[in-house]
């Protein structure tokens, strides 16, 4: 089992979703986590304007998302988010960062169910 | 019908005029001071949505506080000062006057046609807000007991003096027929002048001017800066008190006019400025423009025709404008401009009294624009009085604060935000369920 952390850009979760639907449907939703968080890059922060000085904010909005899978869909989870999150074919920077982590155990709440069969 | 008898018998029993009470003079006074009134919490806004979010509680009581320590103050020992008996045209006293305990309310008002009791709340409202705009300079860092002590000592000693010169029977400047409608050098000089020698005893914000301290909630400022105009409307058309009876009348008719009309223009020019500099018209821009329209048609509400108010608000964004632009340059911390746009905006507005003013109550004057300079001279010896004793007066006052009580949060205090440290709350819980 591996732990998926996606960053990606805030306005590319709907098509980010779409794509790991396409993937990881079993007949069933498939589970994620989402925060929103912030952080930099090589994607600085905006440039606000106050009374004509400009401030840029230090940090960059980006959303993250948490998803648990079994090792076979690892590699087709990693295109979907990367075909989800590019701005378009070629990337710009700020798409965002994925990474796999081990995943130690799963526990399902509802039925204590552990393991892969709880992801 | 007796009753009206009696009353004024009374009246005269407790030294009135003979001029009888105008109702609509005194309906238009009392909604005059409570739009004045509206105008401190609208300060509240206005600064409290500019601060970080760590901040907003205590820039917003520092208006707050401002209502509750000069409505005081202004009872006991304000209003005498500043209109009592004159004393050389420096400052005003009469016992009858602490407290109000030797007026009755069946006083009126010189000749005007309101009670007394009207005129001394009006008046108290402009001592309650002045103190509350200085507190724009100092946002985020200065000490909320010390701030509390310098604006008592800084209203008795600073602003009712002035208020004296400019508005009292027998004030120096009053005399020498400098013009102030409405509190352009009573309440915008010396609160801006003011706020630039207290920034100097108090030291910059720590996180100024490298880190990013951005607006926590434009909304609020925006929404403050709308009561402001509103309330405006009583700050300037309500003043039409000193130059006309009945006060619900033509004066007053000007005044609103030429309100509406600067802080129109106003904004519509600060926000053309930034749309050429930097390519985007902000929200706080206008609501600065509109600010800056209003403060440097104070002076002149009652003075000059509209025309001549839509250039004086126009070119009062610009002046601010570029002395905003200055403060970056110059490093100098006046966190929300207090300064950049009361002190230079009422500065301007002195000024534009001198060269545009065509009315002068009932009368007519003349103006630098046509071709007398007498006026504008006596504008400018106002503008030097104001400003000189506002300089020194508040780095004398400042300072024995600074002495005593402390002017400046420590810097942990300053770190984590004041609210929390201060006052022990939040200005918002907006994640928790």
């Amino acid at each position: 089992m591996k732990l998926i952390i996606a960053i990606i850009r805030p306005d590319r979760l709907d098509s980010v979703q779409t794509a790991l639907r396409a993937v990881l449907d079993e007949q069933d939703y498939f589970r994620l986590t989402v925060q929103q968080v912030d952080g930099h890059g090589r994607h600085e922060g905006e440039v606000e304007y106050f009374r004509g000085q400009a401030v840029r904010a230090p940090l960059v909005r980006k959303t993250q998302i948490t998803i648990g899978v079994n090792d076979q869909y690892v590699e087709p989870a990693i295109a979907a988010i990367v075909k989800g999150a590019r701005t378009d074919a070629t990337g710009a920077i700020g798409d965002g960062k994925i990474f796999v982590l081990p995943l130690e155990d799963c526990v399902r709440i509802r039925t204590g169910e552990r393991g892969s069969t709880a992801i | 019908m007796s009753t009206v008898v009696a009353s004024i018998s009374l009246a005269m029993l407790a030294g009135a005029s003979t001029v009888p009470v105008d109702a609509g003079s005194t309906a238009w006074m009392l909604t005059s001071s409570a739009l004045v009134l509206l105008m401190v919490p609208g300060l509240a806004l206005f600064y409290g949505g500019m601060v970080r979010q760590k901040n907003v509680l205590t820039t917003m009581m520092h208006s707050f506080v401002a209502m509750a320590v000069i409505g005081v103050q202004w009872i006991l020992i304000g209003y005498c000062l500043a209109f009592g008996t004159s004393i050389k045209g420096f400052v005003g006293w009469n016992p009858d006057y602490l407290g109000l305990h030797g007026i009755s309310h069946l006083s009126d008002y010189a000749d005007k046609g309101i009670p007394e009791f009207v005129f001394i709340m009006f008046q108290g409202k402009f001592a309650i807000i002045t103190p509350a705009l200085i507190s724009g300079a100092i946002a985020e860092r200065v000490k909320f007991s010390g701030f509390i002590v310098f604006s008592l000592l800084w209203s008795t000693f600073i602003y009712d003096p002035i208020a004296h010169w400019v508005w009292a029977d027998g004030g120096w400047l009053f005399t020498r027929g400098v013009l102030d409608f409405a509190g352009g050098t009573v309440v915008h000089i010396s609160a801006g002048v003011s706020s630039l020698a207290l920034i100097l005893l108090l030291g910059k914000r720590r996180d100024y001017p490298h880190g990013a301290i951005l607006p926590n909630n434009l909304v609020l400022t925006l929404t403050g800066a709308g009561l402001l105009w509103f309330g405006w409307f009583g700050f300037n058309a309500g003043s039409a008190v000193a130059a006309e009876s009945p006060v619900a009348g033509h004066i007053a008719g000007l005044a609103f006019t030429t309100t509406q009309t600067a802080a129109a223009m106003a904004a519509l020019v600060w926000m053309a400025i930034e749309w050429l500099h930097r390519g985007k018209p902000t929200s706080l821009g206008m609501a600065s423009g509109i600010v800056a329209g209003l403060v440097a048609i104070t002076p002149a509400a009652g003075h000059v025709q509209p025309l001549w108010a839509m250039f004086i608000g126009g070119l009062s964004s610009v002046i601010c404008y570029g002395a905003v632009q200055l403060k970056g340059k110059l490093g100098y911390d006046d966190s929300l401009d207090a300064f950049g746009v009361h002190g230079v905006g009422g500065i301007w507005g002195a000024l534009a009294t001198g060269i545009f003013c065509s009315v002068l109550g009932a009368g007519a004057i003349n103006g630098l624009i046509d071709g007398d300079a007498t006026q504008f001279w006596k504008q400018a010896l106002g503008v030097v009085a104001a400003v000189g004793y506002s300089f020194v007066g508040t780095l004398a006052i400042g300072g024995l604060v600074k002495a005593t009580i402390g002017l400046r949060v420590d810097a942990n205090q300053e770190r984590e935000g004041l609210d929390i440290t201060v006052h022990g709350e939040r200005g918002y819980h907006l994640d928790v369920q």
